[in-house]
C-alpha cells in the first residue's frame, strides 16, 4: 500500500503561555520543538496543563503574547482552527449525532468541497483502514464506545491533517479495550508516519505509544525524552514518582559510604551530606544475608503470576516496592536481604 | 399483582370525578355545535348546519390566525434559533439576564403589552390597520417559548465540542451553524414550534386590545360569536378550534416523548438528559395558563 498520508509536519511551540480570562495561570511559557512524524505525548497529572497545550497547537485557544505556534516553516499563532489542517480527536469523541457513521467520515472532505467521487473514495478507504465498513449505516448513538472512538479516528484522519491531535481518547473505555485500541492507534500511527500529539495521563500509555515524552507537571516541562530515557534517568523527584514505581529512601552519605534506614551502600560521590536513594522495584536483587547491602522484612506479598511483588519493611518511610520471580515464596514477616547495582540506583540531593 | 384496596378505588373514583368535570363541558360545547336546537335537547337532532353557518361567516379569520401562526412560527425560528444559540453559547449573568427579559411577556398580562405597543405604533397607520401589527405582539409572547426550548437542548447535546470537532474539520462558522448546531437541535425547534403555533392560533388578550374589524383572529371572531349569535353557532365555532388545535396539542406530546432507543448500545451522557430535560420543560409550560 502507498503511504499517501506521510504528509506530517514539525510543530514548534515558541514561548507560548496560556492564562485564562478568569486570570488561571494554566501554562507557563513552554518550547516544544515536535519533528515531523513523531508521535509525542503529553503526560502529567490532572491540571498540569496537557490539553491547554493540545488546544494551543489545535488553535482552539490562542497563546498568550509573545507565544508562537509554526507548523513547519509556517506560523499559525493567528489562524482558528479551521484553517490549521489539523485532525482532533476527542475524548468524548464529539461526533455528529444528525449523520450517520459514513456522513461522520465525509464531514471534513465535504466541508473542503471535494468532488464527490473523491469524497467516497476517501471515505470507503478510512472506513477500511479503521475496520467499521459494516458500520457504515450506523447511526452514532448505537455504536459502543470503542466503534466511536475508530469512527473519530477515521473522521480526524481522513483529510490528510498536518497533524493529528489526541486528547485522551482511551480514557472513557474499559481497561480490556483500551488496551486493544492502544495497540491499534499505535499500529496505525506508525503507518501513516503522522505527526501526533498524544494527551494522556496513563503512563503505561505513555511508555507504549510515544516516540518522546512531555511530561508536565503545574504548567510546566518537567522533562522531554524517549520513554527509556525517562524511566531509567528521570531529571527530577517528580517525574521519577510519576513514572512508574520508584523506591525512595532519605539517607545521608559520610566517608565513602552512604547510609540508609536499613543498611549502607558504597558511596563514591566526595561530598558528604543528605541524599535521597531511588530505586525501581525490578533493580534491587535478593541475595544472600552476607551479601546483603540493605534488610528488611517482608510485609506482604502479591502474587501477579509470572513475578511476585512484596512490600518490604526496611526501616524507612514507606515501604519498599520489590520484584521477585514467583518461584520462591515470601510470607508476611520473612527476613529479606538486597543488593542494588551499580548504576541501578539514582539520587538527589 | 398485589390486592388493591379501598383507598385505591376511592382515588380512582376521585380522579375519574374531576376528569369528568373538567371534560363534561367540553362534550357539551361540542354537542351543543351539532344539535339543531341545544334548549330542546338532542332530541331535536344533530345537524352540520352550524359548522356551515361558522364556515360562511368566519372563516376569514381562520385564515387570518393560520397566517399568523405561520409567520409568527417563520419568525421566532429565524430570530429565537439563533438568539438562542448565542445565549447558551455565551452564558455568564449578562446571557441570563437577557434570558429573563425575554421571557417577561409571559409575566405581563397581554392587554399591558398590546397596550404598550398601540401608544407607542398605533400612530402608524398602515402598520397599525394591518395583520402584521398582531403578528409582532404575538412574536413578543411566543418568543421565549422558541428560545427556552431550543436552549434546553443546547445545554443537554454539549454543541461546544461538537463544533470544536466541526470546525477542526475544517468547517467555518455557518457550515457549522447550518451543518451541526442547527440539526442538532431539531427536537428542540420542533417542540419550540409547537408551542408557537397552538399559542399564537389561540392567543386573545394580546389579540383582541390590537385587532380591527378587517384583522379578526379565530379567537376573537369567538368572542364575537358568543356575543352576538346564538348559542349554536358559537359552540360550532369552538368544534373549529378545536378541530384545528388538537392534532397540534397531540403532535407536541409525541415528539416530546424521550426518543427510543434504536439500539441496546445507550449513549453514556448527552441522550437521556436531552429528552428528559426537554419534556421536563415542556410540561412545565404547557401547564402554564
Ligand atoms: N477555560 C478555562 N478557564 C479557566 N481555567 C481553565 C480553563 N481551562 C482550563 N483551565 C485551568 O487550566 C489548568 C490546566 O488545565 P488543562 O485542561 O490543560 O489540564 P489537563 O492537564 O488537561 O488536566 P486533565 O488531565 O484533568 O484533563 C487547570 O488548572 C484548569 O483548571
Ligand atoms: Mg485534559
Amino acid at each position: 500500500m502507498k503511504r499517501p498520508d506521510t504528509s506530517g509536519t514539525s510543530v514548534i511551540l515558541d514561548g507560548c503561555a496560556k492564562t485564562f480570562d478568569d486570570g488561571t495561570r494554566a501554562l507557563e511559557p513552554i518550547d516544544l520543538e515536535i519533528e515531523a512524524g513523531e508521535t509525542m505525548v503529553l503526560l502529567g497529572p490532572s491540571g498540569c496543563g496537557k490539553t491547554t497545550t493540545l488546544r494551543i497547537i489545535a488553535g482552539l485557544e490562542s497563546p498568550d503574547p509573545g507565544g508562537r505556534v509554526l507548523f513547519g516553516d509556517d506560523e499559525v499563532t493567528p489562524l482558528p482552527i479551521e484553517r490549521r489542517n489539523v485532525g482532533m480527536v476527542f475524548q468524548s469523541y464529539a461526533l455528529f449525532p444528525n449523520m450517520n457513521v459514513e456522513q461522520n467520515v465525509a464531514y471534513g472532505l465535504k466541508v473542503r468541497r471535494l468532488p464527490r467521487q473523491q469524497v467516497e473514495q476517501r471515505v470507503g478507504e478510512m472506513l477500511e483502514m479503521m475496520d467499521i465498513e459494516a458500520l457504515r449505516h450506523r447511526q452514532i448513538d448505537q455504536l459502543s464506545g470503542g466503534q466511536r472512538q475508530r469512527v473519530a479516528l477515521a473522521r480526524a484522519i481522513a483529510i490528510h491533517p498536518r497533524v493529528l491531535l489526541l486528547d485522551e481518547p482511551l480514557t472513557a473505555l474499559d481497561a480490556l479495550l483500551r488496551e486493544r485500541l492502544r495497540v491499534d492507534i499505535d499500529a496505525l500511527l506508525r503507518r501513516l508516519g503522522i505527526t501526533a500529539v498524544y494527551v494522556t495521563h496513563d503512563q503505561a500509555e505513555a511508555m507504549a505509544l510515544g516516540d518522546r515524552i512531555v511530561v508536565m507537571s503545574n504548567g510546566r516541562v518537567a522533562q522531554i525524552g524517549a520513554p527509556r530515557n525517562i524511566y531509567h534517568s528521570p531529571a527530577n523527584g517528580f517525574v521519577a514518582d510519576f513514572i512508574g514505581t520508584m523506591n525512595r529512601l532519605s539517607g545521608h552519605a559520610r566517608n565513602g559510604r552512604l547510609e540508609v534506614p536499613g543498611g549502607v551502600l558504597p558511596w563514591s560521590a566526595e561530598r558528604d551530606g543528605p541524599v535521597e536513594l531511588l530505586f525501581r522495584p525490578e533493580s534491587a536483587q535478593i541475595v544472600e544475608p552476607e551479601r546483603a547491602q540493605l534488610k528488611g522484612q517482608v510485609v506482604t506479598s502479591f502474587f501477579l503470576g509470572d513475578r511476585c511483588r512484596l512490600a518490604v519493611d526496611g526501616g524507612g518511610e514507606t515501604h519498599m516496592i520489590i520484584e521477585t520471580s514467583g518461584r520462591h515464596h515470601y510470607a508476611p514477616g520473612d527476613p529479606i536481604h538486597l543488593k542494588l547495582e551499580e548504576g541501578e540506583f539514582l539520587t538527589l540531593r | 399483582m398485589r390486592r388493591r384496596t379501598w383507598t385505591f378505588y376511592a382515588q380512582f373514583a376521585f380522579t375519574l370525578l374531576v376528569c369528568l368535570f373538567l371534560l363534561v363541558p367540553v362534550v357539551m360545547s361540542v354537542l351543543a355545535g351539532v344539535t339543531v336546537n341545544f334548549l330542546q335537547g338532542l332530541g331535536s337532532g344533530l345537524t352540520l348546519q352550524w359548522v356551515y353557518e361558522v364556515w360562511r361567516l368566519y372563516s376569514d379569520t381562520i385564515f387570518l390566525s393560520l397566517l399568523i401562526a405561520i409567520a409568527c412560527l417563520a419568525t421566532t425560528i429565524v430570530i429565537g434559533v439563533p438568539a438562542a444559540y448565542v445565549l447558551a453559547k455565551r452564558g455568564g449573568p449578562v446571557a441570563r439576564m437577557i434570558e429573563e427579559t425575554l421571557t417577561l411577556p409571559l409575566a405581563i398580562p397581554g392587554l399591558a403589552i398590546a397596550l404598550a405597543l398601540l401608544i407607542t405604533y398605533g400612530g402608524i397607520r398602515e402598520f397599525r390597520a394591518s395583520w402584521v401589527f398582531i403578528l409582532v405582539g404575538h412574536v413578543l409572547y411566543t418568543l421565549p417559548f422558541m428560545i427556552r426550548a431550543v436552549m434546553a437542548v443546547l445545554s443537554s447535546i454539549n454543541f461546544r465540542v461538537l463544533e470544536e470537532g466541526a470546525a477542526s474539520l475544517g468547517a467555518g462558522f455557518w457550515q457549522r451553524f447550518f451543518g451541526v448546531i442547527v440539526p442538532n437541535c431539531r427536537s428542540g425547534i420542533l417542540a419550540g414550534s409547537l408551542m408557537v403555533v397552538t399559542l399564537s392560533i389561540g392567543e386573545f388578550n394580546i389579540t383582541w386590545m390590537l385587532h380591527t374589524p378587517l384583522t379578526k383572529t379565530l379567537p376573537v371572531g369567538l368572542a364575537d360569536s358568543y356575543a352576538s349569535m346564538r348559542l349554536e353557532i358559537g359552540s360550532a365555532y369552538t368544534l373549529v378550534f378545536l378541530v384545528m388545535i388538537l392534532p397540534l396539542l397531540v403532535a407536541m406530546q409525541v415528539w416530546a416523548q424521550p426518543r427510543k432507543r434504536r439500539a441496546a448500545v445507550a449513549e453514556p451522557e448527552a441522550d437521556p438528559a436531552q429528552s428528559e430535560g426537554l419534556t421536563r420543560y415542556v410540561a412545565r409550560e404547557v401547564v402554564r395558563p
